[in-house]
């Protein structure tokens, strides 16, 4: 990472523009666009955690959002009225990072020896296994409350603070989207900062090596089972951490949010801005996060300037936009937006991968 | 007892039904080894295409059958042009691109599609015209419908005619060969790019008639159809052996058959616990199962590990 080596100045320049950020665009576009960026961020969370499975380890994962419902849920039933319980956030987080943790070990063991679309296919079908216990587990013993989702959620306390609410802090007022953006931004660092040490780590390689070609990594002597499970593992850690975020900022869950286009929508974020490459992936999060949003408020005045009325409902202009950029930057950019040096080299030199 | 035989004739239409999309599926992956993902999506648009054409000829005064075939006819060449276009426009230009660009290039085409669909048809389910003979017989206490019985058999026959064609022609040859490797077949004097073209164009004509006798058998028919039905059909193919025509006309209807007897018996054997709305879950835990201990499929070959 180079950017790490840049001088201290520059990382405090950034530091103080991502601070600064949401009240930036509070003031400029209002706090609904900041709630945008608190998702962005969450995005991003899960993007990079999938980009550890199918962008190191080159696992094609069709069912990531299961993780992300995983640890959702599990903040939704531990603080929440619907059973009473009222669990701090310190303890909820770290527990539901490690039962998606769990649950990605569940994927992953019977899927060791499959390989590419086999192992997509199987990848889906648990996904849509978890999203539909989650709907029928109501009856007979109501444990997720069915299709209705768990509302009612306890918001994320820090210190006994509730984010849901504006802070005043000397003369300064933080609305509640602030608060959850500073949270999910430090997350998000904690998360860029750990795939950035597993990429470099001895792990990291193994799991390049891997994706490269899986029979000569083992030739050297890789544990192919374990570096796969711990992938994983470690990619299902990551969204279920964003999962429990999700539930907190939300107060509300429900099976819907956890379909097999969330899935699809994050491997599109990995796959456009670049597998494998932390800042692109990045990239590829923030904008399929924010793209939609813009499409969707700039469809109505767009279309009364340019014929005097609205011809298409917003939210299916914005999806059909979204499908039409989807195809024009694979087809122009095939590895991505942002690929990493070594992937763009292979692609230009003609090696399909 | 008719419980079981009813679930087994309705596992066998709707199985039919299945084989018949994974056919295009795994036709397109054997060939160019990508998932289609839009696939399910030309489904979608045959069934509603049809649908349009016979809503418009229900009240001619044709006998309904006569009707049904216009409709399908005039489906048939909307779905082959849209599979044409499909593969020109979103996978040849990334036929040398990382694996996983076509991937996101046909989800694309998928959600342009799907839109379009819900532009020009809106949001409604669209109901079939009650023009087809509700007639049926019993046997062994279950019910068939005529239509279904049509249904199973037109399938058989254009999957006999599929291997035929397959197994027998020059064309069919060619795609053989181009699966096989399509380099070679290139130097051989495969135009590889023509067979691509015509391997879509098949199995968007079966995708066509799958949608018409999907929208026939449930009587409806919408724009968000293609999606769970692509789905289940890619599960089928994968179930098969992916790349195996065989595999997937027998994973197609044995995923019929696992669904419809997990619908009707999952209840008595869970004691109650899990209702019929598991079915999904019955279908993909099999697959699981079967993946786990074949993992190249039922029929699918072994597939050689390129160093």
């Amino acid at each position: 990472m180079p950017s790490l080596r840049k001088p201290w100045l520059g990382m405090l320049l950034i530091g103080v523009a991502l601070a600064l950020l949401p009240f930036l665009i509070g003031k400029g576009l209002g706090n609904s666009w900041v709630r945008v960026l608190d998702f962005a961020l969450l995005y991003v969370m899960l993007a990079l955690g999938l980009n550890i499975v199918v962008g190191f380890a080159g696992l094609l994962d069709l069912g990531y959002i299961a993780f992300y419902a995983v640890g959702a849920y599990l903040y939704a039933l531990l603080a929440s009225p619907h059973f009473g319980l009222h669990w701090p956030i310190w303890a909820v987080l770290p527990l539901g990072a490690l039962v998606a943790g769990l649950f990605g070990v569940l994927l992953g063991a019977p899927t060791l020896r499959l390989r590419g679309d086999y192992l997509a296919i199987v990848t889906l079908g648990f996904g849509e296994i978890v999203r539909i216990f989650i709907n029928n587990l109501n009856a007979p013993v109501n444990i997720t409350n069915g299709p209705q989702g768990i509302s009612q959620i306890d918001p994320v306390r820090i210190a006994g603070t509730p984010l849901s609410k504006t802070l005043e802090v000397f003369g300064l007022s933080f609305p509640s989207v602030h608060l959850y953006y500073y949270l999910f931004l430090a997350l998000t660092l904690l998360i860029v900062f750990v795939s950035i040490r597993l990429e470099d780590s001895r792990i990291g390689r193994a799991w390049v090596a891997i994706r490269e070609d899986e029979i000569a990594a083992k030739a050297c002597g890789i544990d192919t089972r374990n570096v796969k499970l711990l992938a994983f593992a470690m990619g299902a850690t990551f969204g279920g951490v964003a999962g429990g975020l999700f539930a907190g900022f939300q107060e509300f869950v429900s099976p819907e949010s956890f379909g097999l286009m969330e899935s699809v929508m994050v491997l599109c974020m990995v796959v456009l801005g670049g597998m494998g490459h932390i800042p692109g992936v990045i990239l590829g999060g923030l904008l399929l996060a924010i793209l939609p949003e813009a499409l969707r408020h700039g469809a109505v005045p767009m279309q009364q300037a340019a014929f005097g009325k609205v011809l298409l409902d917003p939210e299916s202009l914005r999806m059909l936009l979204f499908g039409l950029a989807l195809i024009a930057v694979m087809l122009y950019r095939p590895a991505g937006l942002w690929p990493e040096a070594r992937r763009k080299r292979e692609f230009t030199a003609g090696k399909a991968s | 007892m008719d419980t079981f035989i009813q679930q087994i004739i309705n596992g066998l239409v709707l199985g039919s039904i299945y084989a018949l999309v994974a056919l295009g599926y795994t036709m397109v992956y054997g060939i160019l080894g990508l998932i289609n993902f839009a696939h399910g999506e030309v489904v979608m648009i045959g069934a509603l295409t049809a649908l349009t054409v016979i809503k418009l000829l229900a009240s001619s005064g044709l006998p309904g059958i006569v009707v049904v075939l216009i409709g399908l006819l005039a489906a048939i060449p909307v779905c082959m042009a849209l599979g044409f276009t499909i593969e020109r426009i979103a996978y040849r230009p990334l036929r040398n691109a990382p694996r996983l660009a076509p991937l996101i290039t046909a989800i694309g085409v998928s959600i342009v599609l799907q839109q379009l669909a819900m532009i020009f048809w809106g949001r409604n389910y669209h109901a079939f015209p009650p023009i087809l003979p509700t007639s049926g017989r019993d046997i062994g206490g279950a019910h068939i419908t005529d239509v279904q019985i049509v249904i199973v058999l037109l399938a058989v026959a254009i999957m006999a005619g599929l291997m035929l064609l397959v197994n027998r022609t020059r064309l069919g040859r060619a795609m053989r060969a181009t699966a096989e490797n399509p380099q070679i077949a290139g130097l051989m004097g495969v135009n590889i790019n023509v067979i691509i073209s015509a391997t879509f164009l098949i199995g968007s004509a079966l995708a066509a008639v799958a949608g018409v006798m999907v929208s026939a058998n449930y009587s409806i028919a919408h724009y968000h159809m293609g999606f769970i039905l692509g789905l289940k059909a890619f599960t089928a193919a994968v179930l098969g052996g992916i790349g195996n025509l065989p595999g997937a006309m027998l994973g197609g209807v044995l995923l019929g058959l696992i669904e419809s007897l997990g619908a009707g018996y999952i209840g008595d054997l869970t004691g109650g616990f899990l209702g019929s709305h598991y079915q999904d879950v019955f279908a993909f835990f099999v697959l699981i199962l079967v993946l786990v201990f074949r993992p190249s499929g039922l029929m699918g070959e072994k597939l050689a590990e390129r160093a």
